[in-house]
C-alpha cells in the first residue's frame, strides 16, 4: 500500500464517505473506489456497489487476476428520541459499538452537552429532527421518551424512512395504545410490527444501563440476523 | 479505552480506523511498516474477512487477523514483506502444517494478504 492510497483512506473515513478499496492480490496495485458517486460503472465498479450495499468485503475474479474489495462504509448511526436517563447509557453502549449517535429531545434541560457531552444533539420537535437526521437502511431509531406528543411524531418519520430498526419504550399497554394510534394514522400492522416494543431483548434488565445493553443487544441482532430471531425475543 | 466525554470530534470505534491511524503514525515517524489483511474465510473463522493487522520494523502491532492462532506467522511474513516489498498471500488452516505448530484451534481456513506500506 502507498502512503498516498493509506492518506486517501484517512480522509474520506474522516469525511464519512463510503469506498472500496480494490487490491490485486498478486501484484499489490491498489485502487479507490466511489461507487455510489459514480453513474458510468466499469464492472469492477459495479462489483464495488454490490459489495458496499452487502457491506461484505470479497474476492472477485478479473482480467488482471483475483481482486480483493475491502468495504468501507461509513459507521452505523442511531437517532435516541428522548435525553431521559437511560438514553445516557444507551448513547455510550451505543458509541463502543461503533454508532454514530444524534440524540433528539425539544426539552433543552435534559438534551444537554452536559448531559450527552460530545454527542450531537437535536431541540427540533422529534419529526422535524428525523427528517433531518434522515434515517437510511444503516440506521436505527429508538423511541425513548414514553410521551405519546414526542415518540409518536418520531415513529410516523421513522417508519416512513428504511431504518433497519426501530425500538420503542414502554409498557406492553402503552405499546399496545400506541400501535392502535399508528393504525389509526394509516399504519398497516406490517409498518407497526416493524416496531420493536417494548424495546431491547427480554434479559430481566432493570436498570438503566442493563436496559441499554438489551437495546444495544437487540439492534445488532436484528443487523446482524436478518431480524427473525432477534424479533422472536422481543417478548409478546 | 479512549475517553468517552472528550468533546468535538468523537473518536472511531472502528478496528480499522484504530489502526489504519497508527499505521499512518509510524510512517510520519519514518518507520517501516506492514498492513495484513484477512482477504477470504472458510467455515468458523475468528475475524471476519476484512480484519487488519499492522506490524511495524521493532515488531510493534495492532490489530488481529486471528484469534491469536496465526498472528506470530503473519509478523514474521510481514517483516519479510518490509524487507523486500513483496506483498504476500498466505493461507492458513487445520490442514496447514504451520497453523497446526501455531493451532488455528477453530478448524476454519483463512486467507491473509500481507503488504509492505511505502
Amino acid at each position: 500500500m502507498q502512503d498516498d492510497i493509506l492518506s486517501q483512506i484517512l480522509k474520506n473515513r474522516a469525511a464519512k464517505r463510503p469506498f472500496v478499496l480494490a487490491t490485486n492480490l498478486t501484484t499489490g496495485i491498489q485502487t479507490i473506489f466511489y461507487p455510489s458517486e459514480n453513474n458510468d460503472l466499469s464492472s469492477l465498479d459495479e462489483m464495488s456497489r454490490e459489495a458496499l450495499v452487502a457491506d461484505q468485503g470479497r474476492i472477485v475474479e478479473t482480467d488482471e487476476g483475483q481482486v480483493f474489495l475491502n468495504v468501507f462504509n461509513p459507521p452505523l448511526r442511531l437517532a435516541v428520541v428522548g435525553a431521559v436517563h437511560i438514553a445516557q447509557p444507551l448513547v455510550q453502549i451505543a458509541r463502543l459499538a461503533n454508532y454514530d449517535v444524534t440524540v433528539i429531545d425539544p426539552r433543552r434541560a435534559f438534551a444537554s452537552a452536559e448531559r450527552f457531552p460530545g454527542i450531537a444533539l437535536s431541540h427540533d420537535w422529534p419529526d422535524e429532527a428525523l427528517v433531518a437526521f434522515r434515517p437510511d437502511r444503516r440506521s436505527a431509531v429508538v423511541t425513548l421518551t414514553h410521551d405519546p406528543k414526542l415518540d409518536d411524531p418520531a415513529l410516523v418519520e421513522a417508519l416512513k424512512s428504511d431504518a433497519f430498526y426501530i425500538g420503542a419504550l414502554g409498557s406492553r399497554k402503552t405499546h399496545g395504545k400506541r400501535l392502535d394510534r399508528l393504525k389509526e394514522a394509516g399504519f398497516s400492522d406490517a409498518d407497526c410490527a416493524r416496531i420493536h416494543g417494548p424495546v431491547g431483548l427480554s434479559i430481566g434488565a432493570k436498570s438503566p444501563a442493563e436496559i441499554a445493553v438489551s437495546i444495544v443487544a437487540q439492534i445488532t441482532a436484528v443487523l446482524r440476523e436478518a431480524g427473525s430471531r432477534a424479533k422472536a425475543e422481543t417478548p409478546a | 479505552m479512549t475517553d468517552l466525554t472528550a468533546p468535538g470530534d468523537l473518536p472511531s470505534f472502528d478496528d480499522r480506523d484504530q489502526i489504519l491511524a497508527q499505521v499512518a503514525r509510524w510512517r510520519a515517524e519514518g518507520r517501516a511498516a506492514a498492513l495484513a489483511t484477512v482477504v477470504a474465510t472458510w467455515g468458523s473463522a475468528p475475524r471476519p474477512v476484512g480484519s487488519q493487522l499492522a506490524v511495524d520494523a521493532e515488531g510493534a502491532m495492532v490489530g488481529s487477523v486471528s484469534g491469536g492462532c496465526v498472528e506470530g506467522a503473519v509478523v514474521a511474513e510481514a517483516r519479510d514483506a518490509m524487507a523486500d516489498g513483496k506483498p504476500r498471500l498466505l493461507t492458513f488452516g487445520v490442514s496447514d502444517a504451520e497453523a497446526w505448530q501455531v493451532g488455528l484451534a477453530c478448524g476454519g481456513t483463512i486467507q491473509v494478504f500481507v503488504e509492505r506500506i511505502a
